[in-house]
């Protein structure tokens, strides 16, 4: 076996051994940093704005980084299987954020607004759509789940994460004046990511 | 700079207006040309030399040429105009410029009578704007006008801000401010000003002629079609500040709004 093949084993090895709360714990990092910095003036002149940014974009590197999950295992023999759930959660905890910022401080809770917003304007269904697609895969993140439901019942459900990672990365695009290398680069991490289960799923 | 600045500003002055601060004015900035963040212009702009600065003139006037920009406006005296300023980002501002009133700088050049539009163009210096290298917006930028909206006694070309040199950023030398229209019409960094005939490119409505007309007046009832445009977040209020009802060319209705009488204002967006 070579250098390179040995590799994976080893740090699936070493993760074996860790347990997942500090997972939890380094992934709220940067989010409490965020909400110190809201707090204390360290956003700008348009807090509420970069708040909502950031959050999404937390949102959306701990979802991907979800996704990478299981082409490590398929593709490098790297096991971390064990981090997705917490990952996955992150990611899910930051678009909870991001879509109350929006609700909250941004609107300030004009409904009217608010629903017509959500209907008539294409980036915002997307971005919502995406969010309903996760509501009930983190409602199932919990152990009894998985058996309640059939592991496999519960893995087609929770293939919903590849077309709300698609449609987060979509919302991100469509909310900007022009095209930047930042938002493609993200859904190009998608699309690969998403297209990768290509290689293994063979019923959908 | 005082609020009142000058003589006889009151009609325009709209002193119940509180500004925004000097470092919110001059750290927000859309210039594309120095990258597409807000806080990239403030970072980038320093590089950019704007004395001296030459203006192209040309097109249906009568003293066209190429203008050393102090030459072109030195003698004509500055006042302050305290703005509402509304992005088509739904965000405002409030703004203490000091200029002249575009109208000025037209008379001294001179406009013939079949002028019917004014076009402007922004510099595109490749060695200190990043953006310009990529082709994210046909550079240069480029807006225009309408030949009375030009002449309106609100429409003012800006060298100054809150009595100081207009930061780099925020469009040096020489910009314009329409204050009923949606920022991006204010061009900055001005280079050419041409008069003209036919309605002029302008850089949004041509790259993305659905979601942005050549009129471009602030209207709460004409939604961008990828967000509203009934409110608008203040820049410098904070977490909690809030968002303000958006109002009918940005409040300055009662000056501009008959320019437009018989227009269907959905159409002409």
């Amino acid at each position: 076996m070579s250098a390179v093949g040995t590799i994976g084993p080893r740090i699936s090895g070493a993760a074996r051994k860790l347990p997942t709360w500090p997972v939890y714990l380094v992934g709220m990092v940067p989010g409490g940093f965020l909400i110190w910095a809201a707090l204390t003036g360290g956003l700008g002149f348009d807090p509420v704005n970069k708040l909502e940014l950031e959050l999404g974009l937390l949102s959306l590197q701990f979802l991907l980084g979800s996704l990478l999950i299981s082409p490590l295992l398929r593709f490098g023999r790297v096991n971390l299987i064990k981090f997705r759930k917490a990952l996955g959660l992150l990611a899910f905890g930051y678009l909870v954020l991001h879509f109350l910022v929006w609700l909250l401080l941004d609107l300030q809770l004009r409904w009217g607004q608010i629903g017509a917003d959500i209907v008539k304007r294409p980036y915002l269904t997307v971005g919502f759509a995406a969010f309903l697609m996760l509501v009930p895969l983190a409602a199932t993140s919990w152990q009894g789940a998985i058996r309640r439901m059939s592991s496999q019942a519960w893995a087609r459900l929770h293939r919903l994460v590849y077309p709300a990672a698609i449609l987060g990365c979509v919302h991100f695009i469509m909310q900007e004046k022009v095209w930047t290398a930042e938002s493609l680069a993200y859904l190009a991490a998608a699309i690969l990511l998403v297209g990768s289960r290509l290689a293994w799923i063979r019923r959908w | 700079g005082s609020i009142a600045g000058g003589m006889g500003l009151g009609a325009w002055a709209q002193e119940a207006l509180v500004p925004n601060e000097w470092d919110a004015i001059t750290s927000y900035n859309n210039f594309y040309e120095f990258g597409t963040d807000k806080s990239d212009p403030v970072q980038n702009a320093g590089d950019m030399v704007t004395s001296p600065w030459k203006v192209t003139v040309d097109g249906l006037v009568d003293n066209p040429g190429d203008y050393d920009l102090a030459d072109l406006i030195g003698d004509i005296p500055t006042e302050e105009r305290i703005y509402r300023f509304r992005c088509v980002e739904a965000w405002s501002m409030v703004i203490p410029w000091n200029g002249f009133e575009l109208n000025k700088l037209l008379a001294k050049v001179g406009v013939k009578a079949d002028a019917k539009f004014v076009a402007f163009e922004t510099a595109v210096l490749p060695d200190v704007m990043e953006g310009v290298n990529y082709p994210f917006l046909d550079w240069p930028y480029r807006e225009g006008l309408r030949l009375d909206e030009a002449m309106h006694p609100l429409t003012i070309m800006a060298t100054g801000i809150y009595g100081r040199p207009i930061p780099n950023q925020n469009g040096a030398p020489m910009r314009l401010v329409v204050p009923w229209k949606y920022g991006f019409k204010s061009i900055k960094s001005i280079v050419r000003i041409s008069l003209v005939e036919e309605q002029p490119y302008a850089t949004w409505q041509a790259t993305n002629p659905r979601e942005y007309g050549f009129y471009s007046n602030v209207n709460p009832e004409v939604d961008h079609p990828r967000w509203s445009q009934a409110t608008e977040r203040v820049v410098g209020s904070g977490l909690f500040g809030g968002r303000i009802d958006t109002l009918p060319f940005n409040g300055y209705a009662d000056q501009v709004a008959s320019l437009y009488d018989g227009m269907d204002l959905r159409e002409n967006f």
